[in-house]
């Protein structure tokens, strides 16, 4: 019971959150801001299923959301396919993509694994500066607005139900995935590949998998970004990207649906809100990742979570 | 037919032979004891008959099935449970979950269905708890069901580990040093729970150095010594050959 008043009893607040925040939103740049946060949000709930749920490491998950983001770009502009569908091809060809690459990469342990997603995020970094004709190079493109029926979908506060609603479809899935056997699966080949290969899991299709959901989910963001700010540029492939991504899930807790909500909306809102953390945002990230591997191995949520269970016996 | 075949099982590390051309069957239903002494080789044998590692030579069969060239998990698929010396538990799940885990092979793995959470898995999940729960009473955990499994004694821990073994219903269980570390009173325990899951149809192999509980539930047993076969029998036969009272007891006693 715990687990489900846990798992569905933060849903529920989620969702509550998401309908009265624009109560108190004074303005634009707020609610803008809030359509990061929820953006974020889907990558980090991705990422922390294969980070925090699964034991893997990524560092080039924007290189996904980039490729989401240049995907609808692209083929919207270019061969004015409807947004919607747009986006589900670029989920389509990120997924193909992640899924050619897990199995050699996904091998990999620690270390190798991360060296080997932080290659795969620059190459497509690199890919996107220098394939102009397509992407348009460093300058960035513009993005067509997204259309849902007949839906335009432009107001600011229209990208706030859009981004919310999404988000909160990608905690819904996370949660349902957690709470199967394949989750299970995914948790136990964290804790003891041999043990879990040993219960009949495919550790390496599992892993693979994960990694594919991961992409996905980034890459879905990934589009949705890019037709909410109307212009995208190669820095949101950027290895520095990825590394806000990890920082996200990291602070606010691996194995933390909720935790990844949290970790995106601190670290989204807190640069815009001081002045000053813009400048010395990187620095800063790096400092949170430290700080938060020593003080607070588990991230926010779970340790809150764990103080209050100790407090009510 | 004999459920599980190995023949001139072989491992070399490096230039030391852990198995040295070891052949033995295990008749389905008995308890089959493996013992000798420390780094004889068990837990290599164990780790061979079950693909975490590959024999430099020899063949395993289950059911007459070559397994050779099978994973470890598509040896699970076929029947195949154990559990680990040194444990290998999911510390990042509850104790129920871990048994949970167990029941794996009994599951639908769809990713979009587990996605939507569609009823068919939400209802695999509850069964798959209530197996669980009802197996963690049957090894004595029931007062830890919900408990983080790093919270967990390690005398619970043996048993969860037994516990998430029996989840996956499996014909041939090898059970690695399951009362290492317990008191006389768990061992006794331990001894009668052994019993339990092979009058249950399950296939034992046991490695254990608590001789008096190898002596109580083996049906045969073999001895290793320095990766070589050096006997094997029933628990009679075994106590009166000299080579083993040698091994065990040192070149005087002999
Ligand atoms: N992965 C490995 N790499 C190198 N040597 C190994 C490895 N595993 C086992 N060995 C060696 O193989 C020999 C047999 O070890 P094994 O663990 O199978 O013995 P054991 O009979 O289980 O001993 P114990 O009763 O202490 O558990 C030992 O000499 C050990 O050092
Ligand atoms: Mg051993």
């Amino acid at each position: 019971m715990r687990g489900f008043l846990g798992r569905w009893g933060g849903f529920l607040v989620l969702t509550a959150v998401v309908l009265l925040l624009p109560l108190i939103l004074p303005n634009r740049f707020y609610f803008d801001m809030a359509v990061k946060v929820w953006l974020n949000a889907i990558v980090c709930v991705g990422l922390n299923l294969l980070i925090g749920y699964a034991g893997q490491i990524s560092l080039g998950h924007a290189g996904f959301f980039a490729l989401g983001a240049y995907a609808s770009a692209i083929l919207t502009r270019r061969f004015e396919i409807p947004g919607l569908v747009a986006m589900l091809m670029g989920a389509a060809g990120v997924g193909l993509l992640a899924f050619l690459v897990a199995r050699p990469i996904l091998k990999l342990k620690g270390h190798y694994l991360a060296m080997a997603t932080l290659g795969l995020g620059i190459i497509v970094a690199i890919v996107i500066n220098r394939e102009i004709w397509l992407t348009g190079g460093p300058d960035g493109v513009r993005v067509p607005a997204l259309f849902i029926g007949d839906w335009r979908v432009s107001r600011i506060e229209d990208w706030y139900w859009v981004a919310g609603g999404a988000m909160l479809l990608a905690v819904w899935l996370a949660l349902n995935l957690i709470d199967s056997g394949v989750g299970r699966a995914l948790r136990a080949l964290h804790g003891s590949e041999v043990a879990a290969a040993t219960a009949g899991v495919d550790t390496v299709r599992d892993k693979a998998m994960v990694f594919v959901v991961s992409a996905v989910f980034a890459s879905i963001a990934g589009s949705l970004f890019a037709h909410a700010e109307r212009f995208i540029t190669p820095q949101e492939a950027g290895f520095l990207r990825s590394i806000e991504f990890v920082t996200m899930v990291v602070l606010g807790g691996m194995a933390s649906t909720f935790g990844a909500v949290v970790g995106a909306a601190l670290l989204t809102v807190l640069p815009q809100a001081v002045a000053e953390f813009q400048d010395y945002k990187h620095l800063a990230f790096g400092a949170i990742l430290i700080a938060t591997m020593i003080f607070l191995p588990k991230g926010l949520v779970p340790s809150l979570a764990e103080l209050f269970r100790r407090r009510r016996p | 037919m004999s459920l599980l075949k190995v023949e001139g099982l072989t491992k070399e590390f490096g230039g030391v032979r852990a198995v040295a051309d070891v052949s033995f069957a295990v008749e389905p239903g008995t308890i089959h004891s493996v013992i000798g002494p420390n780094g004889a080789g068990k837990t290599t044998l164990f780790n061979l008959v079950t693909g975490v590692y590959t024999p430099t030579a020899g063949t395993v069969t289950l059911d007459g099935r070559d397994l050779t060239a099978l994973s470890t998990a598509a040896r699970a698929k076929l029947g195949m449970q154990r559990t680990f010396q040194n444990l290998q538990i999911f510390f990042n799940m509850t104790a129920i979950e871990n048994v949970m885990v167990g029941r794996y092979l009994h599951l639908g793995t769809g990713l979009v269905a587990s996605l939507l959470g569609l009823p068919k898995i939400r209802r695999e999940t509850r069964l798959a708890r209530e197996k669980a729960a009802e197996l963690m009473h049957r090894v004595g955990l029931e007062k830890w069901l919900d408990a983080d499994a790093d919270a967990m004694p390690y005398g619970a821990l043996k048993r969860l580990e037994i516990a998430r073994a029996l989840a996956a219903e499996p014909k041939l269980l090898l059970l690695d040093e399951p009362a290492a570390g317990l008191n006389p009173k768990e061992t006794v325990e331990i001894d009668e729970l052994i019993r339990e899951i092979a009058r249950g149809g399950v296939t034992v192999v046991l490695v254990e150095h608590d001789m008096k509980l190898v002596m109580n539930v083996s049906d045969r047993i073999l001895v290793l010594d320095y990766g070589r076969k050096l006997a094997e029998g029933t628990a009679e036969e075994v106590r009166r050959n000299p080579d083993v009272i040698k091994a065990y007891l040192g070149e005087g006693a002999a």
